[in-house]
């Protein structure tokens, strides 16, 4: 659309939203919640700059080109506003905590920006919380993240959820297997998977000229979902060492995630790939009931690191908790109780002191206000604004704001 | 009883077919909802509640979550672009998408297309190196040739009828369309049940049909 005006007082630009005291309440709590949930996990939280260079950071995000918002800086340089944290931390990790042994542990709660977002919703910033577990490749380093996700979305408030793991080490397997060496052939399968387009996948497999024993192999795959029983199941799908090792691994991470206690909410799905140029192991995505998009994402990303010169395996996630908020955002927290303090200017001192009394306990929220004669304005017909009124169920209600309690300290 | 599956039937042309083709898959689909006004339609005799929409709205209701599952034809999911699964082709409502010019039709100098379905008519005639005006019309492309708004036209062919009958002629093919079964993301995930088990009875019922 073409503007011939400038824009209103109060527009935004497209993507970016306001949060009112309400909606702050509720994300800080969630924050609030899940980090303290990822410190005892021993994973302590790390700010890094808002603005990073494009030549490092900005390539080395799993984040589209054209997603990224780019601006000049004073040098000319290029430089991108984050569009997450994974990129900064693995910049951190490699310079800054560059003697810290491995394994790091380290957590996040961070806006980040995206152009040209295509989630519905299309928020251009966002608010993600999350880990990145840095120099461990093990299976029990994959177990500890998704259970680390699990233990996050609960003490976010998520009640009922689902998180589904893949490997990306499978798919290639098998098609380096069904379509040894056919590279071009085997990005198109990849990309009908990415994109969610079952269709598309079957019908490329039926142009592609493969045995049918390999067609079958491949359509198989769509149906490899579920929960241990997919692993016994894919191993006897392919002879590829790559695949039958991503098998075996996530095997592995599954029996981890038994001892953790938290299969229940797991299932095995492998045709999730995630982005195959970043992803290179495990990855996972989590689901909660009643939200129409997914709540977390993350995975293994051993190539990252070595692009800051720490060659490093690594793995992690974010939630999105913007996404979190429309799903717990509906039951409230215990509201702190709102005291109005009342005084005239001659006992001032004395309003102030029990002011600053109640605010030191738990659970109060005090204002102040000066008003002239009677603190209560009882007796002031004449300014009837300025009355408190006495509401049925005990609270008060001043200038159309609801109060818990009304303090008044006026001239006798 | 398992969950509860919400599915976006898309209204018109494409739902008599699509319920066709449940009925003939053994899923007992009323017959009174036919011809109904309602917008939610529950049907436990299925387990699932249809919601009866536009059919170009049936993979936004599906993105976003507010149902389950969705059918819709290809032309609108090539044009939105939807985050959706698309699981399994009906074969129904079967069409194609297609160039669509007067018999005389010479390559223009400033070339116009008219069409319902921009994104896609942009990206084809991008695709072949061509510069196009794109303009979207919202119903009767076929007027646009005719008199003189566009010298071609992007629309669907179903039996070539109204071509003939205004004296066009198809050009070229985009692509052929059929009515797929698509399902929210989520969904996919957290219903994979009943949706695999919907999809393996249709899947068995189109190939009969084939």
């Amino acid at each position: 659309m073409i503007r011939l005006t400038k824009p209103k007082v109060f527009e935004k630009p497209t993507g970016v939203r306001d949060y009112l005291p309400e909606a702050v309440a509720q994300l800080r709590a969630v924050e609030f919640r899940v980090l303290e949930c990822m410190e005892r996990w021993g994973y302590r939280q790390i700010i890094t700059p808002t603005l990073e260079f494009y030549d490092t950071v900005g390539v080395a995000s799993s984040t589209e080109d054209k997603k990224l918002f780019k601006l000049l800086d004073r040098k000319g340089q290029t430089v991108v506003l984050r569009s997450d944290m994974t990129a900064p931390i693995a910049r951190v990790v490699s310079s800054l905590l560059k003697e810290h042994p491995f394994p790091v542990r380290l957590s996040y709660h961070s806006n980040v920006f995206r152009a040209f977002e295509d989630e519905a919703g299309r928020d251009a910033e966002f608010f993600q919380t999350g880990v990145e577990l840095v120099g461990d490749a093990s299976s029990e380093a994959d177990a500890e993240v998704v259970a680390l996700a699990v233990a996050s979305l609960r003490a976010a408030g998520v009640k009922s959820f689902k998180i589904a793991i893949g490997h990306v080490g499978f798919l290639n397997g098998l098609l380096q297997e069904t379509l040894p060496g056919r590279e071009d052939d085997q990005t198109l399968l990849k990309e009908c998977l990415l994109h969610r387009d079952y269709v598309g996948y079957r019908d490329a497999i039926r142009r592609l000229n493969v045995s049918a024993d390999a067609a079958r192999e491949l359509e198989g795959i769509l149906r490899l979902r579920g929960g241990q029983e997919i692993c016994e199941q894919a191993v006897h799908v392919t002879k590829d060492e790559t695949a039958k090792a991503a098998i075996g691994h996530l095997c592995g991470v599954w029996d981890v995630l038994k001892a953790y206690g938290v299969s229940e909410h797991v299932l095995i799905d492998l045709t999730m790939i995630g982005d195959f140029s970043y992803y290179t192991g495990l990855t996972f995505e989590g689901y909660a009931a009643e939200l129409g998009f997914p709540v977390c994402s993350g995975g293994r990303y051993d190539n990252l690191l070595a692009q800051f010169g720490r060659p490093a395996p690594a793995t992690g996630f974010a939630l999105k908790t913007n996404r979190i908020l429309e799903v717990v955002g509906k039951e409230r927290g215990e509201q702190p109780q709102r005291v109005l303090v009342m005084y005239t200017a001659g006992r001032r001192a004395e309003a102030f002191a029990a002011a600053a009394e109640m605010r030191s306990r738990q659970g109060l929220l005090v204002e102040t206000r000066l008003v002239p004669g009677r603190a209560d304005g009882a007796g002031s017909a004449d300014d009837a604004g300025r009355r408190v009124e006495a509401l049925a169920d005990g609270t008060y209600r001043f200038q159309g704001i609801l109060y818990h309690n009304v303090m008044t300290y006026s001239d006798k | 009883m398992g969950d509860l599956l919400k599915v976006a039937m898309p209204k018109g042309r494409i739902y008599k077919q699509a319920a066709k083709l449940l009925r003939s898959a053994g899923l007992p689909v009323p017959e009174e909802i036919d011809d109904s006004r309602k917008l939610i339609i529950p049907v436990p005799e299925m387990n699932m509640e249809f919601i009866m929409a536009k059919p170009v709205d049936v993979p936004t209701y599906v993105e976003y979550g507010v149902a389950d599952i969705g059918i819709v034809g290809k032309d609108v999911l090539m044009e939105e672009n939807r985050n959706v699964y698309e699981l399994l082709d009906l074969g129904i409502a079967r069409c194609r998408m297609s160039v669509i010019g007067l018999p005389d039709w010479r390559p223009a100098l400033h070339p116009r297309v008219a069409t319902k379905y921009p994104n896609v008519a942009s990206q084809f005639f991008r695709e072949k190196g061509q510069q196009v005006e794109v303009i979207k019309l919202n119903g009767s492309i076929e007027l646009a040739p005719l008199i003189g708004l566009a010298d071609r036209i992007v629309d669907m062919v179903e039996t070539g009828q109204t071509l003939r009958e205004n004296g066009l002629v198809e050009q070229e093919v985009l692509f052929e369309i059929t009515s797929r079964l698509i399902a929210n993301r989520v969904s996919y995930r957290m219903k994979n049940e009943p949706i695999q088990r919907l999809c393996d009875l249709l899947q068995d019922t189109v190939t009969q049909r084939a």
